[in-house]
């Protein structure tokens, strides 16, 4: 009975540190640095993923510009909820009405732009205005009362697919809107000047022809590049990456949100502004689903009640292999768009070999719980120095 | 032990401010940096404070004294802005004061170490350090960055002062012993307080070396014209370095006392609790003959 006692002080006695004020940082190394990164999950697993896809199926199209530009814009539209979903969970909450937003913001873009005879860009205008307030008062709701951002997420969670369907059938007799006498979403998309730049169709053009002239790709008949582009969604995706990766690990923000999902109580007591940094995050985390919104329906050309589904899971579960522990206060954007990468590539990537389509869901709740086991063990290990 | 002071008898009856004013000596009202009068702060039903007044005076180190759940706490969480009291007046520098963030407390030059620290154990010690006040260098136009080099900088500097040695200030607090993250705490006040500095508890958890650092580091202070609100349990690192000493009990002040008119014992005394601890020492003695 003493037996498991005894051990017990002993192991815990002999990793301390010598007492000695002088020396008590261990150089840690630089693989061991690389390893307490949040991102290294992220990052091992990417490279996991690529090495099994280009064995599986490195010959087949999937690593062609095609198949590129094929994984790299799912990847893209989840990396847009992804960032935000880490930022707000590296400041400690949770948004479980991601998806439902990206249904009820549609609809808010469609609506207007169909039925109402609203200018495309101006509808565009209103679904980000809307969905920022949503967000903000989601983000109020959860401060104000210090309830579980869970709890009141997932209210609106329902509530805004419930809107989403009732407004939609309500206003239009439908829940698939693509187009309403004689106006098409899909030609709106093209034609509204402000809107067709920022979201819809692909960029560098020119250079993907010109790769295909040079025989680096695949081109169609006529010359022109199979391909047609890297889409906007992918430069979008990047750019809120980049934005979001600098803001955490290189400003004043960025400091106060890791404070604020670090211990909030702490923060306040040092002088951060908890309610607005974590008002502000539900507000960035609601832009981010109105952003992928309105990408898709540039993209697909129509607007449906039921889109989103479950895009709330995908994101958080991105953001948790990228490095964001659910207790806040630790992650990175970075990681979290590299898990929407893996996503990316193993959705599309299974079409193209011979497995199943539905392991899919098999191979994301086995790395879901992967990257939580090995997250809850680098923390205790590497960056806590605990064993 | 068995001097029990006559003033004290008296004070506990009411009128606790006027048991304080006599005996600092008449108050002009200038001498003080930081003034609660007449405080009370209630939660719910519970009166956590009734009506304390508390007075510190420039360059002075103030000892905070009172058993657990005397009110300290609550006390110190008004003056740090943390709450706002309910009832009597704060005053810094003469003027009235409402703090609604423990920002504005800071921004007048008020800092304070909280019993927890108020440390984030995932983020690094410059992080933490300035936590809240970030220093910041311009990038483009109105965009600015962390200067996360005068952070890392600093933090280790000031460190250093206090006899800590961390040489990367990019290891995270959670993996500091518990003197080291208290010597932060204290170094981060002291760096950004600079005019009052409220200590709750500081030595509660340090070994004997580094209490009688901090006991060194509020005596600097004091060199420096920093006002300090210490408390404490332990009447060996209060009397040495106190210049008063407020006894609080069950949520009102029971008296201030200059060092010249209180003796150690009477001191020890007023913490314990005064009369009950006398009846329990002489229970403690029968018991032991």
């Amino acid at each position: 009975m003493a037996g498991p006692d005894i051990p017990a002080p002993a192991s815990s006695g002999a990793p301390a540190e010598a007492p000695t004020s002088d020396e008590r940082v261990r150089d840690i190394g630089a693989l061991r640095r690389f390893l307490s990164r949040p991102e290294f999950g992220s990052i091992s697993g990417a490279v996991l993923v690529f090495a099994l896809f280009l064995i599986a199926a490195g010959d087949s199209g999937m690593f062609s510009a095609e198949g590129i530009v094929n994984w790299l814009t799912v990847a893209a539209f989840l990396g847009i909820i992804a960032v935000g979903a880490a930022l707000l969970m590296i400041g400690g909450e949770f948004d479980l009405s991601i998806g439902s937003m990206i249904g009820f913001a549609g609809m808010i873009l469609a609506i207007p732009a169909l039925y109402w005879g609203w200018p495309l860009w101006i509808a565009c205008m209103l679904t980000f205005v809307l969905c920022a307030a949503l967000g903000a008062f989601n983000g109020y709701l959860v401060v104000r009362t210090g309830l579980p951002s869970f709890i009141v997420t997932l209210a609106f969670y329902f509530i805004l697919r419930g809107l989403s369907l009732a407004l939609s059938t309500t206003l239009t007799g439908k829940t698939i809107l693509s187009n309403n006498e004689g106006l098409a979403l899909r030609d709106l998309a093209v034609s509204d000047g402000l809107f067709s730049t920022l979201f819809t169709g692909h960029v560098l053009k020119g250079f993907f022809n010109a790769m295909a002239r040079w025989g680096w790709i695949a081109a169609k008949d006529g010359g022109e590049a199979l391909a047609l582009g890297v889409p906007k969604v992918v430069v979008w995706w990047l750019l809120l990456t980049a934005i979001g990766g600098f803001v955490l690990a290189r400003t004043r923000r960025g400091n106060w949100i890791m404070a604020v999902g670090g211990d909030a109580n702490a923060a306040k007591n040092t002088g951060v502004p908890v309610a607005r940094v974590k008002v502000s995050l539900f507000v960035v985390t609601a832009l981010c689903s109105a952003l992928f919104a309105v990408l898709q329906v540039a993209d697909a050309g129509s607007a449906a009640a039921d889109r989103g589904l479950q895009k709330e899971f995908e994101a958080i579960i991105a953001a948790v292999i990228g490095g964001c522990l659910l207790s806040g206060g630790y992650g990175s954007v970075v990681g979290a768009s590299i898990g929407a990468l893996i996503f990316g590539v193993v959705q599309i990537g299974i079409g193209y070999t011979s497995i199943d389509n539905n392991w899919y869901r098999v191979f994301l709740g086995a790395m879901l719980l992967a990257a939580v086991l090995f997250n809850t063990y680098v923390r205790k290990r590497v960056a806590l120095g605990r064993r | 032990m068995s001097v029990a002071g006559p003033r004290r008898g008296s004070a506990p009856a009411g009128g606790s401010a006027a048991a304080a004013a006599a005996s600092v000596g008449g108050p002009s009202t200038i001498e003080y940096i930081v003034q609660l009068e007449g405080i009370s702060k209630y939660f719910g039903a519970v009166i956590a404070l009734n009506g304390v007044t508390l007075r510190l005076k420039r360059g002075e180190v103030h000892c905070l004294l009172g058993d657990n759940g005397a009110g300290k706490s609550t006390l110190i969480k008004i003056l740090a802005g943390v709450h706002l009291p309910d009832a009597g007046e704060y005053l810094v520098d003469n003027r009235r004061v409402q703090f609604k963030s423990p920002r504005e407390a800071l921004d007048l030059g008020i800092a304070t170490v909280y019993q927890d620290l108020a440390l984030v154990p995932l983020m690094s010690v410059a992080r933490n350090f300035f936590m809240g006040r970030e220093p910041r260098r311009r990038l483009i136009g109105p965009f600015q960055l962390m200067d996360h080099a005068l952070a890392g900088r600093t933090a280790v500097e000031k460190l250093a002062e206090m006899g800590i040695n961390v040489r990367d200030a990019n290891q995270i607090v959670g993996s500091m012993s518990g003197g080291e993250r208290q010597c932060l705490a204290i170094a981060r006040a002291i760096h950004f307080g600079a005019r009052v500095l409220i200590l709750d508890e500081p030595t509660a958890a340090l070994g004997v070396k580094q209490s009688a650092n901090v006991l060194k580091l509020i005596r600097r202070a004091r060199a420096k014209g920093i006002s300090v609100i210490f408390i404490t349990h332990n009447v060996n690192h209060a009397y040495p370095i106190g210049d008063t000493f407020t006894l609080l009990n069950r949520g009102r002040a029971l008296g201030t006392f200059a060092k010249s008119d209180v003796a150690r014992d009477e001191v020890l005394d007023m913490m314990a609790g005064g009369a009950e601890m006398t009846r329990l020492m002489a229970d403690l003695d029968d018991a032991t003959v």
